[in-house]
């Protein structure tokens, strides 16, 4: 296996080999996260700061379980008491850790272009944790991950992605990610939360009846309605949205015996998911991508620093 | 005291001249155009192998003083115009403080006639404080010398507030200029809507946030029958309406920026480019194709720069943190020869209306031609001369340029205000 990527930024820069690489790799760390100590030494030494200029609780968490579980040294980083508050450039906030001889940065930051900024300025290893609107690679892995594990095989899988495309990182790195895999994407939105150009993402489809496309998925994922990062409202309330776009219980019949739901989380109960098809057992692999997430993770940082067989083992 | 121009390729299609020829300039005008002039006393120059046009003006561009040193001067902006081969500048309300009073004319026309390097023409704002809401003094200003009115940068966003404006600037003989963004529309927008702002994540700037505040000035400017000019057009359909209006014979006018012509939103990549963060942003290769045969045929009545200097501190940091705007001054002469004239798109009587004739007839200021009785403004061209843009051959205070690496062709050598030199062997007279 040749992979020789040192950053995680654009996901359309990974071949499906590379992203093969990454998964493959997690089923590795999934055997450790099953002992009884969690943890080997794999990155012993190396330092790894969560540059977390947003509020995130979950992706950060995730990321500081995954650090902790290779040994890595890390250091939390940002947050409202840093840099852009007492007015320092983002420049001069890398170039201050910069000089802490770091290894790697984790950037989450509201702007897009950021994390490659970083990567030009920094000359660390840097994993984008979610960059503006723009992209979230590590969530795409996590969710291929996820499906993959249930499916096999993502060649040829018909997957949906329902809601907020236009305003999505998530969706960013996820469309291109499920197209370099050989997925046929669907995606169902209203009009009012569609990017311009669903195509330049790789979207095959793009509709706004949800319910005439859930036949055909073998998975159906399901945004995160965030209102907090929606200019203006983009529909008239959220009863209608549930109305609309809803994956409610009543709608489960239209779906594949095997069809998965999938969602990044946080959940909206009773907007675009229903507590029965949040929680379904067979379908719902909800919590299986936040566990996806920590071995994903691993496995990212693993195979950035160069990581051995050995380090895989000890 | 007398200056002899020999031997150059003199070019005005105002008065049909196209030949080698000397020109003798007596006292800041022009005295004669002829073959083997000869002088008693002076300052003769051999300029064989260079061009001579009547001086060329951009009529938009932000020299940031008062108030935004920082970014750029009166002396260096006016420095940067004349090492660009500018002979005249029209520089934009948004200073702090607007220029939206006859004291603002005044001390702009003031630091400039100190600094001595460029004319500088002063547009005044069509609203107090750019604000929109009140009419600013425009007879005032006119009385002291501002030659058209504009809301640049922001734009006058009411339908009925533009209507008064441009009624009441109709009574003065000055156009109104017209930055056309509908905000309600834009938003926060940072880049062209479409591929790019998908591509990017980035909010998108539609063209029809453009396309909707020209159709709307075209139908005041028919109402009133102030002229109109609309300012740094980017989009193809907004071209259209350009040309539509002039069809019909109203008094409407525009200019398109050299970025706007020769770069698209694909020049914007991962490393998000904050030089290419502009307002209104870069746009298709189908517009920049539109705008460039609107160039040729006559429909694009001017190319400026909207020279938009910012410092470095500014720049370098989030696209979306970073203000709109690049320099142009430096470039525009050499961006044009590049790309239109030597390529044969256009001629260099083309590109004289476009960057010296045209502009000076929209702004009402006195006519420049090469003929005896003139008024001695020349720029003087190498056509030849090959350069790299960089970073550090800027005289403006600024580098923000989307064009640093570009290899061009044709500079000004020397420049001429009132038969002075400000420019000489491509270094400033000082």
């Amino acid at each position: 296996m040749a992979f020789n990527h040192k950053h995680l930024i654009d996901i359309t820069e990974y071949s499906a080999d590379d992203i093969m690489t990454v998964l493959e790799t997690a089923v590795r760390f999934k055997e450790v996260n099953e002992r009884r100590i969690k943890q080997v030494p794999t990155l012993k030494g190396v330092t790894v700061v969560n540059m977390f200029n947003e509020p995130s609780t979950r992706t950060r968490s995730s990321f500081e379980i995954a650090e902790k579980r290779l040994s890595a040294n890390s250091l939390n980083f940002g947050g409202s008491s840093t840099s852009t508050v007492k007015g320092e450039s983002l420049v001069d906030t890398v170039e201050t850790l910069c000089a802490y001889k770091i290894d790697m940065i984790i950037v989450r930051d509201k702007h897009a272009g950021v994390p490659r900024k970083i990567a030009d300025v920094s000359g660390a290893h840097v994993i984008d944790a979610g960059d503006g609107k723009h992209q979230h690679p590590t969530q795409a892995l996590l969710d291929l991950y996820s499906i993959w594990e249930v499916k096999g095989d993502l060649a040829g899988l018909k997957v949906g992605v329902v809601g907020d495309i236009g305003h999505s990182r998530v969706c960013g790195s996820l469309i291109p990610a499920l197209k370099i895999m050989g997925c046929e994407v669907t995606v169902i939105a209203p009009p009012t939360l569609l990017p311009a150009r669903p195509d330049v993402l790789g979207a095959d489809h793009v509709t706004t009846k949800l319910d005439e496309a859930l036949p055909e998925l073998d998975v159906v994922y399901m945004l995160r309605i965030q209102r907090e990062r929606l200019e203006g409202a983009p529909y008239p309330s959220l009863r209608e949205y549930n109305m609309l776009y809803g994956l409610t219980k009543e709608r489960e019949p239209l779906m594949k015996p095997d069809a998965l739901i999938c969602h990044p989380g946080p959940i909206n109960r009773g907007v675009e998911l229903d507590s029965y098809m949040a929680d379904h057992p067979k379908r719902s692999v909800i919590l299986d991508q936040v566990y996806a997430g920590i071995l994903t993770r691993m496995a990212e940082m693993y195979l950035l620093l160069g990581g051995s067989e050995d380090g895989l083992t000890a | 005291m007398a200056l002899l121009l020999k031997n150059a390729h003199v070019i005005d299609p105002q008065v049909g001249l196209n030949e080698t020829a000397d020109i003798l300039v007596r006292d800041g005008k022009i005295v004669e155009i002829g073959q083997n002039l000869t002088m008693e006393k002076g300052v003769e120059r051999d300029l064989a192998g260079k061009i001579v046009v009547p001086g060329l003006v951009d009529m938009h561009v932000h020299l940031r003083e008062p108030g935004y040193e920082q970014k750029e001067d009166i002396a260096s902006g006016t420095r940067a115009a004349a090492h660009g081969g500018f002979t005249a500048v029209c520089c934009m309300p948004n200073t702090k403080p607007i220029i939206d009073s006859a004291v603002g004319v005044e001390y702009v026309k003031s630091r400039a006639a100190a600094v001595d390097k460029c004319r500088v023409h002063v547009a005044g704002s069509c609203s107090q404080g750019l604000a929109g809401e009140t009419l600013s003094e425009m007879g005032d200003m006119v009385a002291h010398g501002a030659v058209a009115f504009t809301d640049d940068g922001r734009g006058v966003q009411g339908a009925g507030m533009m209507r008064r404006v441009m009624d009441y600037a109709a009574q003065f003989d000055r156009v109104v200029m017209s930055h056309c963004q509908d905000e309600d529309l834009v938003g926060a927008g940072q880049v062209n809507e479409g591929v790019a702002s998908t591509r990017l994540g980035m909010l998108g700037w539609p063209a029809e946030g453009e396309e909707i505040q020209i159709a709307r000035d075209i139908a005041i400017c028919r109402l009133t029958g102030c002229p109109l000019h609309v300012q740094h057009l980017s989009t193809a359909r907004g071209l259209e309406l350009v040309r539509a209006a002039k069809a019909e014979g109203l008094p409407v006018t525009c200019e398109v920026t050299p970025h706007h012509l020769f770069l698209t939103e694909d020049a914007i990549g991962d490393d998000y480019n904050t030089f290419l963060k502009v307002n209104p942003p870069l746009r298709t290769a189908e517009d920049a194709a539109a705008l460039i045969e609107g160039v040729v045929d006559g429909a694009v009545d001017a190319i400026v720069t909207d020279h938009a200097p910012h410092t470095e501190y500014e720049k370098n940091c989030e696209f979306e943190l970073a203000p709109f705007g690049m320099t142009g001054l430096e470039t525009a002469l050499a961006l044009v020869i590049t790309n239109l004239v030597a390529p044969g798109k256009i001629t260099w009587e083309r590109a004289v209306e476009l960057m010296a004739v045209r502009p000076r007839a929209i702004l009402r200021v006195e006519r420049v031609a090469l003929e005896p009785g003139a008024v001695a403004d020349l720029t003087v061209v190498d056509p030849e001369a090959a350069w790299t843009v960089e970073a550090d051959g800027f005289l403006s205070k600024a580098t923000n340029s989307g064009f640093i690496g570009a290899e061009l062709t044709g500079r000004a050598t020397d420049v001429y205000v009132a038969g002075y030199a400000t420019l000489e062997d491509g270094a400033i007279v000082e």
